[in-house]
C-alpha cells in the first residue's frame, strides 16, 4: 500500500503528462506484479463493488476522532473531499504497517462485505491506526469505492506500452474486460497485459488512429476564396455524440471510442448491428442514440453511458445506432490512402444489408445554399456541418493545415445560444476547486427593469433580505453553470463572491447581484428545476460582461424567445 | 456588553477602553500595541507604537519613521492604569502576545501564534509562551481539526529530500514562501550542506534582520547575481509566491517549485497552487495547537478572531467556555483562498 500510495502521491502532484508516465514507468519497474495487477485495475478506472457505505465510513472516522457531528461537516466543506477529510480528522497512527496492494484488497478489503458491522468497525478502526493521512485517503477511496486519480486509462496503457516495449493500442485491446466490476486480477492476468506481442489473445481489433477535423474560422463570404466551389466538399451533418471506430475483423466486432479506449461491450445494438459487415470492414463514425426513427438528444446518451450495468430498460430508453461515415479498410486492406469520394463509395457498399446507418450527404447548389441549410441545425439536433474534400485522405490526428482547400476536415458548427444573465448563488467546488466559489447560479429578470434605478431598488430589496412580491420585477433563476473561466477569473469572481455575500446557507452562498455573465448552452427546454420554468443544456460562462449594466441583463422573455424558436422549429422533420 | 471589557472591537481596530489605545489597528490611531510585523498588523500611519524589541529591527524597516518604543518580553509598561506585558508567540521574529491587567482582570490578546507537536518549535523566534488570564483572544487561521501538523523535523526532511533529488537530477528547486517569517524558517530548517542556497531580493532584508537579531541562518546569496549553471543546477531558492509564473523565476529554466504553506495540506489547496509539490509549513497553530494554547491560558473565555471564528467558537462553547468574535481585518476573509494571495499574512 505504501508503494501505491507513493504513486497515488506523484500522480496527484503532477500536471505534467510525462512526469505520471514516469512515475507509472517506476512503479511497474518497482511493484510486484500482484501488487501491479491491482494498481493497473484501480488506476485503469476499475471499481470493485462498494465494501461498505462512505456513510458508514464518515460515522466511525467521527467517533475516532471524537468530534461532534457538525465539526466533521464544516470540515467536509473545506476540504471538498470526504476520504481526505476523514483522512486528516483522526488521530495520527500509533502502528505502521506494510501490507502490500493485493493483500490490501484480496485479504482485507473484499472479506470486509460479509463480517459483522462491529466487526467490520474494528477491523477498520485497526487499519486507520495503522495508516499515515495518504494512505487512510486511498483506504477509504478504495472503501467506498470512489477511487478517482488524474491519470487516463489511455496513459496507463501508455505507461505499460511503454513498460513492456508494447504498442499501447494491442495494450488498450488487451486491457479489455480488465476492470470489469467481477474481475479479481491477479499476476497472471497482469503477465498477460504485458506478454510480447503476438502472445496470448486474437489480436486482431486493432484499430487505426482517428482523423480529426479543424474549426472553420472563415465567413461564409470568403468560402468561394478560401475552400473553392462546394461541388469540391462532401458536405455531413455534424453529429453530437461519441466518435468511434468499428473494427469488423475475424468474425468479431470491437468499438474504439476516440480516446481509442475499447468500449464494445457498452453498446450490443451495433455489436448486432456490424455482425452483418463484411469480413476485414473498419468504420468511422458517431454512436447516437436513436429512438422512434429519430435522433434523440445527446443527454439521453450521456444517461446511457453514465448507466454502469446495460438493463433491459436502459436499451430500451435509449437504444444507440451507428451512423457511418467513413471507410478506412474493406476486405481486410487498408483503404485510407484513397480520396474521400472513393471510401464514400466503398463505405456505401460495405452498408449494404446492415442495420448500419450510412450518415446522408447534405444538398445544396452552392455554399450560400449550405448555410440557409446550415441554420436548420439546431432542430434537427446536430451541431452543424462538417465538410470533407472530395479528395482528402484519411490522415492521422489533426493535422496542421497551411491550405484550406486541400484535401482536409472541418467542423462548420453553429453558435451557441446565449444570453446575459446575473450571478446570484455561489457554491465552493470540489477537487482543485475545493474553497473556492466557481458554481454559479444565474438569472434573467422576469421582465425588463424600467431603468437603472427599479433594477438598483431590487437589487437594495434583496439584500434587505426582503422577499419579492409576486408579479414585482424580479430576479429569476434558470441555469447552474461551473465552466469556461480561466482559473485567474475564477479568483477575481471568488474575490467578488466573498465581498457580496448576504447570506450563507451551508456550502451555498446568497451574493448581492453585480456581476453579468454572457452563458452560453445547446438547448432549451421547460422545466421545474429553476424558478424560470425554464432549463438550458451545457450551460458555460462564455465571459463576463463587465461591461454591461444589470439592468440591461436578458429577461425571461428573451429564453421565451429561444425556447419557442426551437420548439416551432422540433417539428419540422428530422435529418 | 459588558463594560469592564479590557478589549472591544472598534472600526479602527480592537481597542482598549480604560487604557485608550488600539491592538493591531488597522485605521491610523493615535496609539498601537503591535503584536508583530506582518501587513496586515503592523500598519503605517499611527502616533505612536509598541512593539517586542526582537520585532524593532524589522518594524522599521518596514514602516520607516515611526514613534516606536521597543518592550522587552515580559516587561511591564504601565499606560493610564493598565499594566502592558509583551509575551513570545512564536510565530516571526519579534511577534509578541499582548498581556493586560487592568481592574483585577488579566486578558491577552495573542495576534498570530504557533503552537504546534511537543519539541516543535519555531527555532527563529522565540517559542509561545502560555500566559494565564480570563480571557484570551485567539486567532483561528488553521481552526479545523483537518489541520494537523506533521513533526517539523518530518517536513524538513521532505523538503530536504525533494532538494536532493532535484540537485541530482541537475534540476533548481525553487520554494516559495513568503518573505517574512516563512523564509527565514525554512533557511534555519534545511540541510544547507546539500547545495548553495539562493533568495529573492524580497528576502535578503529579512534574513539580514533576523541575522542581526542573533538568529543563525545558513550563507544565502541574491539569486540574480548568479550564473553559474552548475551552481544553478544544486541550489535552493528560496522565494515569495508572488514569483510564480514570473520572468524572475523562468530564469532557472526547467526547475522544480514548491510550495510552503499551512494550506498545501489540503490536496484542493496543492493543486490550484500549481506547483509540483506542497510542503505542509506553517507559522499558525494547527488544530491540536490552538486547543492546547486556549487550555494553557486557563481562560474562562474566548474571543476568536481571524479564521475559522464560527466553527472555534462554537466548539469551545460545547468545551463549555463563554466564547465569541471579533471581527477584524487581518487575513484574508475566507483562509482558504489564501494561497493565490501575496499576503503575508497567513500560512
Amino acid at each position: 500500500m505504501n508503494r501505491f500510495a507513493q504513486l497515488f502521491a506523484e500522480l496527484d502532484a503532477s500536471t505534467a503528462t510525462n512526469a505520471k508516465l514516469a512515475a507509472l514507468q517506476r512503479y511497474f519497474v518497482e511493484a510486484a506484479p500482484a501488487d501491479a495487477a491491482w494498481a493497473v485495475y484501480f488506476l485503469a478506472g476499475g471499481k470493485p463493488r462498494q465494501v461498505l457505505p462512505t456513510a458508514a465510513l464518515r460515522t466511525m472516522a467521527v467517533q475516532r476522532a471524537g468530534i461532534p457531528e457538525w465539526l466533521f461537516e464544516e470540515c467536509y466543506q473545506a476540504v471538498g473531499d470526504l476520504a481526505e477529510t476523514i483522512a486528516h480528522v483522526l488521530p495520527p497512527p500509533t502502528a505502521r504497517g506494510d501490507v502490500g496492494l493485493a493483500d490490501w484488497v484480496q485479504q482485507r478489503l473484499l472479506p470486509l462485505r460479509g463480517a459483522e458491522p462491529a466487526e467490520q468497525a474494528k477491523r477498520i478502526a485497526q487499519w486507520f491506526d495503522e495508516l499515515d493521512p495518504a494512505g487512510r485517503f486511498l483506504l477509504v477511496k478504495l472503501i467506498g469505492g470512489g477511487f478517482r486519480v488524474g491519470v487516463s486509462r489511455l496513459l496507463v496503457q501508455r505507461a505499460l506500452a511503454a513498460h513492456a516495449g508494447l504498442d499501447a493500442k494491442l495494450v488498450a485491446q488487451r486491457m479489455m474486460g480488465y476492470t470489469d466490476a467481477k474481475a479479481t486480477p491477479d499476476a497472471a492476468a497482469y503477465a498477460r497485459l504485458s506478454a510480447p506481442a503476438g502472445e496470448g489473445r486474437s489480436e486482431a481489433g486493432q484499430p487505426y488512429p482517428f482523423f480529426l477535423a479543424h474549426a472553420l474560422d472563415v465567413a461564409p463570404a470568403d468560402f468561394v476564396a478560401k475552400l473553392g466551389p462546394s461541388s469540391d466538399w462532401l458536405v455531413e451533418w455534424k453529429y453530437d455524440g461519441i466518435r468511434a471506430q468499428l473494427v469488423r475483423r475475424e468474425g468479431q466486432v470491437w468499438i474504439w471510442s476516440r480516446g481509442e479506449e475499447l468500449v464494445t461491450e457498452r453498446f450490443p445494438e451495433i455489436v448486432q448491428a456490424a455482425q452483418a459487415l463484411p469480413e476485414g470492414t473498419v468504420l468511422d463514425g458517431e454512436i447516437v442514440v436513436w429512438k422512434d426513427a429519430r435522433l434523440a438528444p445527446f443527454n439521453l446518451l450521456q444517461q446511457r453511458i453514465g448507466r454502469k450495468t446495460l438493463t433491459r430498460k436502459v436499451l430500451a430508453d435509449a437504444p444507440v445506432a451507428f451512423i457511418a461515415y467513413d471507410l478506412l479498410e474493406s476486405q481486410g486492406e487498408d483503404r485510407r490512402e484513397l480520396p474521400q469520394r472513393e471510401r464514400r463509395a466503398l463505405l456505401e457498399a460495405a452498408l449494404q444489408g446492415t442495420a448500419l446507418q450510412l450518415s446522408p450527404l447534405a444538398q445544396a447548389a452552392d455554399w450560400d445554399g449550405f448555410a440557409a441549410l446550415r441554420r436548420q441545425s439546431r432542430e434537427r439536433g446536430v451541431e452543424g456541418f462538417m465538410l470533407k474534400h472530395c479528395e482528402a485522405r484519411y490522415g492521422i490526428g489533426r493535422r496542421k493545415q497551411e491550405d484550406l482547400a486541400a484535401g482536409t476536415w472541418w467542423k462548420w458548427k453553429i453558435e451557441p445560444l446565449s444570453v446575459d444573465a446575473v450571478l446570484v448563488y455561489a457554491q465552493a467546488g470540489h477537487g482543485r476547486r475545493a474553497s473556492v466559489y466557481t458554481d454559479y447560479t444565474f438569472a434573467v429578470w422576469n421582465r425588463a427593469p424600467r431603468d437603472a434605478a427599479e433594477a438598483q431598488a431590487v437589487l437594495d430589496a434583496i439584500e434587505r433580505r426582503e422577499p419579492a412580491q409576486p408579479g414585482a420585477l424580479q430576479l429569476v433563476t434558470f441555469a447552474k453553470a461551473y465552466s469556461g473561466l480561466s482559473d485567474a477569473e475564477f479568483t477575481e469572481v471568488d474575490r467578488v463572491i466573498r465581498q457580496t455575500t448576504i447570506e450563507k446557507f451551508g456550502p451555498v452562498r446568497s451574493v448581492r447581484p453585480s456581476l453579468v455573465f454572457e452563458l452560453g448552452f445547446e438547448g432549451i427546454n421547460r422545466s421545474p428545476r429553476h424558478k424560470s420554468g425554464i432549463a438550458v443544456r451545457f450551460p458555460r460562462m462564455l465571459r463576463l460582461r463587465a461591461d454591461k449594466p444589470l439592468h440591461e441583463a436578458d429577461t425571461l422573455q428573451s429564453l421565451e424567445a429561444l425556447l419557442a424558436a426551437g420548439t416551432i422549429a422540433a417539428r419540422e422533420s428530422p435529418p | 456588553m459588558v463594560s469592564s471589557d479590557l478589549v472591544v472591537q472598534r472600526p479602527e481596530g480592537l481597542y482598549c477602553p480604560p487604557g485608550d489605545f488600539f491592538i493591531d489597528p488597522w485605521r491610523p490611531v493615535d496609539r498601537a500595541v503591535i503584536t508583530h510585523a506582518h501587513a496586515d498588523h503592523a500598519r503605517r500611519g499611527h502616533g505612536h507604537y509598541l512593539a517586542a524589541a526582537p520585532a524593532e529591527g524589522v518594524l522599521r524597516a518596514r514602516l520607516g519613521e515611526i514613534t516606536l518604543q521597543p518592550l522587552a518580553y515580559g516587561e511591564v509598561a504601565e499606560h493610564r492604569g493598565v499594566r502592558i506585558s509583551l509575551h513570545p508567540a512564536g510565530h516571526v521574529l519579534g511577534s509578541a502576545q499582548v498581556r493586560l491587567e487592568h481592574g483585577g482582570q488579566v486578558w491577552v490578546a495573542s495576534g498570530d501564534y504557533f503552537v504546534s507537536g511537543a519539541g516543535d518549535d519555531n527555532r527563529t523566534c522565540v517559542p509561545f509562551e502560555p500566559v494565564r488570564c480570563d480571557c484570551f483572544i485567539t486567532e483561528s487561521t488553521f481552526g479545523l481539526p483537518v489541520y494537523r501538523w506533521a513533526p517539523q523535523r518530518e517536513v524538513f526532511g521532505a523538503i530536504d529530500d525533494w532538494w536532493r533529488a532535484n540537485a541530482a537530477q541537475g534540476r533548481t528547486s525553487v520554494l516559495l514562501g513568503y518573505s517574512f517569517g516563512k523564509a527565514q524558517r525554512i533557511l534555519a530548517g534545511v540541510d544547507a550542506s546539500i547545495g548553495p542556497i539562493l533568495v529573492h531580493g524580497a528576502v535578503e532584508p529579512l534574513n539580514a534582520a533576523y541575522r542581526a537579531a542573533g538568529v543563525a541562518l545558513p550563507a544565502t546569496q541574491l539569486a540574480t547575481g548568479v550564473s553559474d549553471k552548475a551552481l544553478l543546477q544544486r541550489a535552493l531558492v528560496v522565494a515569495p509566491p508572488s514569483v510564480l509564473g514570473s520572468a524572475w523565476v523562468k530564469r532557472f529554466g526547467d526547475c522544480a517549485d514548491a510550495f510552503a504553506s499551512g494550506w498545501m495540506q489540503l490536496r484542493g489547496a496543492r493543486r490550484r497552487q500549481g506547483v509540483d509539490r506542497g510542503f505542509v509549513l506553517s507559522d499558525h497553530a494547527d488544530w491540536p495547537g490552538l486547543q492546547r494554547a486556549i487550555a494553557a491560558t486557563g481562560a474562562s473565555r474566548v474571543i476568536v478572531t481571524h479564521g475559522y471564528e464560527a466553527v472555534m467558537v462554537r466548539w469551545l462553547a460545547e468545551q463549555g467556555l463563554e466564547a465569541g468574535s471579533f471581527r477584524t481585518e487581518y487575513g484574508a476573509e475566507d483562509p482558504a483562498n489564501d494561497p493565490a494571495n501575496d499576503g503575508e499574512a497567513a500560512a
